[in-house]
């Protein structure tokens, strides 16, 4: 696959100046993100204020295609713990607050750590990464993510040689989110050793130049591109290093149709849909899914020699 | 006791024939909402990020809801004795058979857009389609059976017989949806509560039925306790 220099231009920068100057007004006028607590702000406006993320670093890796309208990025979510319906996060996401937030990391380590955010935005420079997110549903995305590689994360806490799977867990409030046993809460995923140390492997911040809404998985979460949606753990508290395959909460759910791998793979069926074809939200027809979702290139080295029927 | 000419208290359990129909009208109208307000919502961008996905979930869910609607004209009319009810079940059981039509539509032509090899493989491969076909299939002949001509050519019996399979066609669409979503079974979990219970009020009342009949020497009326297609007027 040829990797295309991503545009000039920020996507974030092509935001209607109209928009742009409405927010700076809103900004003046609020004064400290205190005052506009005071003033009932939504959470979503307030967190956005918070933090700026400063100059972003275009990465190699960003793909070159239409990006899909944030509009439709932030609208159309699977957050389970927000509920099942893709127009549930947007409502019911804002309740879980994302400051303070830390992220620790445990297990086969040399150097566990806590991180808050002020630490995790400085572990490496953050860039923005145009990436597909194909979901097992079978629609997908093109998404300007800003963030950082995993790999610097974990370079940070010195993994041990007997370290081979990194599991993660996101934020559990049964306070803010729904008690409903869809899933087995905390959500829970996890990651070969190699897979979250790939560079592509991304820990993102950050959606279409600014701070992460909550319901994209603020403040912090994982994207891999070449796995289905659902791999890609949102509000992340806790990395575990491990020597054994974590569980994971889909691969609980459902082992024959969830594996732990779930790389993205036109060959290998949902047992219950096909998986051949995608809808990219906005087009009409659908596509073709590609191996890996596109990312065949950097990634396929990473299981050779695995039959990937057995190991979907 | 003196004569009146005061017309008869209004009764809900017995309407008029004028009373029935403008309420057909009516029905007729409020059921015709769902697909307006679709239409309305897709010509204003109102669908979210993923009209078509939008607009089969709902198709498929106005199908059901129009199943169990049109289930529960039989044991309402049991338990209220408005017996005009009967009168509006076959505009139902149509309109179930409406919505069926736009998300087998919506299915072939918005989603699959004519790609009939991989329609024919998830017929034939995904147990959630093959059964959601299948019951679509089961309402056509319900459908072309339900004019007056046709009740008369088959005779009530038969075709009374032959609209029993609507038990088993909105089993069939429960299942369709219980097997396709990912995990949260909780909204099929709903409408199989409903139907259990419809389906369920039947089959006591029918082992009632059967009861008095033993304990009971046979009734006088012929064909008492049956229920006996209405034609309407």
């Amino acid at each position: 696959m040829l990797i295309k220099p991503a545009a000039d231009i920020r996507p974030s920068e092509i935001t209607p100046p109209a928009l742009y100057a409405d927010r700076r007004r809103f900004l003046r006028l609020t004064g400290a993100s205190a005052a506009a607590l005071a003033l009932g702000g939504p959470a979503e406006l307030l967190a956005a204020q918070a933090r700026d993320l400063g100059p972003l670093v275009k990465s190699p890796f960003s793909a070159s295609e239409p990006l899909t309208p944030r509009k439709d990025i932030v609208s159309y979510n699977n957050f389970y713990e927000f509920g099942t319906d893709k127009g549930d996060p947007v409502q019911y996401a804002s309740r879980m607050k994302t400051e303070p937030w830390t992220i620790k990391v445990e297990g086969l380590v040399g150097k566990p750590r806590t991180f808050d955010l002020d630490q995790l935005y400085k572990l490496a420079p953050l860039e923005e990464r145009i990436y597909r997110l194909r979901c097992v549903e079978a629609w997908s995305m093109v998404v300007p993510w800003v963030g950082f590689p995993l790999a610097a994360l974990l370079k940070a806490v010195e993994p041990l040689g007997s370290a081979k799977y990194v599991e993660f867990v996101s934020h559990y409030d049964p306070k803010v989110m729904s008690t409903r046993p869809v899933l087995d809460w905390p959500y829970r995923e996890g990651l070969r050793l190699d897979e979250a140390m790939h560079p592509l492997t991304l820990m993102a911040v950050g959606l279409y130049g600014e701070v992460l809404p909550n319901q994209n998985g603020a403040p912090v979460r994982l994207v891999v591109p070449w796995k289905y949606g659902f791999k890609s753990a949102k509000s992340i508290v806790t990395l575990r290093l491990t020597d054994k395959q974590p569980n994971t909460s889909w691969n609980d759910a459902g082992p024959s149709e969830y594996g732990f791998y779930s790389n993205v793979n036109p060959d290998v069926d949902h047992p219950r849909w096909s998986q051949a074809k995608e809808r990219r939200i906005g087009d009409f027809l659908k596509r073709k899914t590609l191996p890996f979702n596109g990312y065949a290139e950097q990634v396929a080295s990473l299981y050779a020699g695995m039959d990937l029927r057995k190991h979907y | 006791m003196t004569a009146t000419t005061a017309p008869r208290s209004p009764s809900i359990k017995a309407l008029s024939t004028r009373q029935v129909s403008a309420l057909k009208v009516l029905l007729f109208v409020v059921a015709l909402v769902p697909a307006g307000r679709l239409v309305l919502a897709f010509f204003q961008d109102a669908l979210g990020a993923n009209p078509i996905e939008a607009i089969t979930h709902a198709t498929g869910d106005w199908t059901l809801r129009f199943l169990l609607i049109t289930l529960a004209v039989t044991p309402l009319r049991k338990l209220t004795g408005w017996h005009w009810l009967i009168r509006l079940r076959r505009m139902l059981g149509l309109f179930a058979f409406f919505y069926a039509v736009l998300h087998f539509g919506t299915y072939i032509v918005l989603d699959q857009f004519f790609d009939w090899r991989a329609v024919v493989l998830d017929v034939l491969k995904r147990p959630y389609i093959t059964v959601g076909f299948a019951a679509f299939v089961l309402l056509v002949p319900l459908a072309v059976t339900s004019t007056n001509a046709m009740v008369r050519r088959l005779g009530g019996r038969r075709w009374q017989a032959l609209h029993r399979s609507v038990y088993g066609i909105a089993i069939l669409g429960v299942v369709h949806y219980w097997w396709l979503v990912k995990a949260d079974v909780f909204a099929p979990l709903i409408y199989a509560l409903i139907l259990a219970v419809l389906l369920g009020l039947r089959a006591w009342w029918r082992e009632q039925e059967r009861q008095r009949q033993r304990s009971a020497p046979p009734p006088q009326a012929k064909g008492q306790g049956r229920i006996i297609p209405i034609l309407p007027r």
